[in-house]
């Protein structure tokens, strides 16, 4: 069973403008997207740039309001109620941020910056938080006296795994990681990666992946949805979105992402320019009046692609 | 075969506390007619480094560039700022990663690429926004007289780095440095602009030089590849021959490191230890030898030296040919 549910969210701002600095307009950053999070399953959320999914995540975790929609947490409505500092919602649920070094306080020590959740939600004699900071400390692979450094000392990869301490020292269950390694080098992302499975095998963890990387996605995540303008063309299982895809935004993405053998090269450009041109031609189709996205339809069980129901057999 | 551009023993150095280190270290290479080479490495392995330098865009106060950059008999490296002037953008020119950082916010597009012909070219005036049109239309921009009058901010990720290529091609150079020009940008988009890159390739008969850190991109568009590691070229190989069989450890784990679709397992390799940082580089012997600790001293060169092992292969260090990964549980594949 899922242990939280998204259900129809909504986050517009709105443009400002006019004589008075009225409301002119509003950006539908996220337009009506629907999730359900199961236990030690990681989820993945891929799209271009300034299509909202970095909005999802912050308003899954409370960093933006919420326009519309309900966020359901363990059987408990918990759409904008984040104030509550103490609440099981703000433990539970946690983020690893893109920008490492931008996301630690640089004038905090590493064990000031690991305490933080600790004292917020957990309450632990000093000793016992000492204890839970070795721990923590042990867990992302760091050695003891990396507590008394300050973020600067260390390198992009170590950076990236003190956030990684920070969002697990509550035991959390849902993990937010918004482009958590597409700053780092390939093998320091590996080292990344290989650490984040390691734990949600360990701790039952959930992740939402957030990215714009396609192979690193399919390397994290069972599922996977693709977003575009605020709204989900399609979404399912790994096997779904790349053996079988059926939007054709998601086959123009796919065709995109380059591959490592320089072997038929010239035939996947060839094919790369036939699906740009038939998306082209045939964009309209796939998106309503508004050139909004169409609601999902169900493929299969576990696949949804949005189409209008008249065009459900029809791709 | 048409060399274009030979690079001998360069060495790049930056001066801190009054001492200079030097962070690309004896690099030769050579560009030829009609290719594209791409120099791959992770960040601060120098490969950024060594394009500035064929540009000659340091602070000469505080960098120190010995060895030779020869291009048609003239050494880059020994010119003034004048003499490279002439040669900056008409025969060599750069693409930058980050395109709206290296435009001017403060021109209209159209003009940023016609300055480029004012000052190499004797255009009449006419002639010359005849030529930014032309140019905005190659490069694959729908509506050029629109375009060539608007400010960067009002352009698109992919739109803007389609004007820093027409910049780049604007006196059609002979060679082009492409400094990871599709980073910044959404796969669609990348694979538009190296599309795009490899048509005005194809075309013009250039020379490009593409550094990148995405052994994908160089999958995609590579003729030949050098991989470099702590300022030094460790292999430097054909494409296909790169790719199939690599043969540096540095190379071959870093193709392990990167996710993929069909792979058995689902640990990715990692490279123990980091790159070391400039001033703790070690000088001499072989660099990589600290991140594979696991292969004996003895298989190392004293003093590393490139070889050639198939005809265009090159690999520095003996110690390929004793290497093999080494799994958590302690077994070995090769």
């Amino acid at each position: 069973m899922s242990f939280m549910q998204i259900h129809n969210l909504k986050v517009h701002y709105p443009v400002r403008g006019g004589i008075l600095n009225s409301v002119v307009d509003y950006i539908y950053a996220v337009d009506g997207i629907s999730m359900e999070f199961e236990k030690g399953k990681a989820y993945g959320l891929v799209g271009e740039s300034g299509c909202g999914k970095s909005t999802t995540g912050k308003v899954i975790i409370g960093l933006e309001k919420i326009t519309a929609g309900r966020i359901c947490y363990e059987g408990v409505d918990v759409t904008n109620s984040n104030n509550h500092r103490k609440s099981a919602f703000n433990r539970d649920i946690q983020m690893i941020f893109q920008d490492a070094h931008s996301s630690l306080n640089p004038r905090k020590r590493v064990q000031d910056i690991i305490a933080e959740p600790i004292r917020n939600f957990l309450k632990l004699t000093p000793k016992e938080e000492k204890r839970k900071i070795h721990e923590l400390l042990e867990i992302v692979g760091m050695p003891e006296d990396a507590k008394y450094k300050y973020p600067h000392e260390f390198s992009g990869g170590q950076k990236q795994r003190i956030g990684i301490a920070r969002a697990i020292a509550t035991n959390p269950k849902l993990i937010i990681a918004d482009e958590p390694v597409s700053a780092l080098d390939l093998s320091v992302q590996a080292q990344v990666l290989n650490f984040m499975k390691e734990i949600q095998r360990e701790y039952g963890l959930s992740y939402l992946f957030i990215s714009h990387d396609l192979g690193v996605v399919q390397h994290m995540c069972e599922h996977i949805s693709i977003m575009y303008k605020g709204r989900f063309v399609e979404t399912g299982s790994k096997y779904d979105i790349y053996k079988n895809p059926q939007h054709i935004y998601t086959k123009r993405l796919l065709s995109a992402i380059p591959n490592t053998s320089p072997i038929g090269r010239d035939e996947r450009k060839k094919e790369r320019i036939l699906v740009e041109k038939h998306y082209q031609e045939n964009v309209r189709k796939y998106f309503d009046r508004q050139a909004r996205v169409f609601d999902l339809v169900p493929v299969s069980k576990t696949h949804f692609v949005a189409a209008t129901s008249s065009m459900k057999g029809g791709f | 075969m048409d060399v274009l551009l030979e690079i001998k023993e360069l060495h790049t150095g930056f001066r801190m506390n009054d001492t200079f280190y030097n962070a690309v270290d004896g690099v030769s290479l050579s560009l030829r007619k009609n290719e594209i080479l791409a120099i791959v490495g992770e960040s601060g392995c120098g490969k950024s480094t060594l394009a500035t330098s064929i540009m000659g865009l340091f602070d000469q106060r505080t960098t120190r560039i010995q060895g030779e950059i020869l291009y048609q008999q003239k050494n880059l490296a020994a010119l003034t700022e004048e003499q490279l002037n002439e040669v900056r953008g008409l025969e060599i020119s750069m693409i930058f990663q980050d395109p709206l950082s290296a435009l001017n916010p403060l021109m209209r597009v159209g003009d940023q690429i016609e300055e480029g012909l004012i000052y190499h070219t004797d255009l009449s005036k006419e002639e010359r926004k005849q030529r930014v049109l032309t140019l905005l239309q190659q490069v694959g921009i729908q509506d050029p007289k629109h375009v060539a009058r608007q400010f960067p901010h009002q352009l698109s990720g992919g739109m803007r780095q389609r004007i820093m290529i027409a910049i780049a091609i604007c006196c059609k150079p002979k060679i082009i440095i492409a400094d990871e020009p599709t980073t910044a940008l959404d796969v669609t988009i990348q694979a538009q602009i190296l599309d795009l890159l490899v048509e005005l390739q194809k075309e013009t008969g250039a020379g490009i030089i593409l550094i990148t850190h995405d052994l994908g991109v160089v999958a995609e568009v590579a003729d030949r590849v050098v991989v470099m590691y702590a300022g030094e070229i460790v292999e430097e190989a054909p494409i296909k021959e790169l790719f199939l069989h690599p043969q540096h450890p540095y190379t071959r784990s870093l193709f392990h490191s990167i996710p993929q679709m069909n792979k058995k397992s689902d640990r990715l390799n990692v490279i123990e230890g980091i790159v070391p940082s400039l001033i703790h580089l070690p000088r001499s012997g072989c660099r990589f030898a600290d991140r594979i600790p696991w292969i004996p001293q003895e298989a190392h060169e004293e003093n590393p030296q490139l070889h050639e092992i198939s005809p265009g292969h090159f690999v520095r260090c003996t110690c390929w040919k004793s290497f093999y990964f080494n799994t958590r549980k302690g077994e070995r594949y090769v």
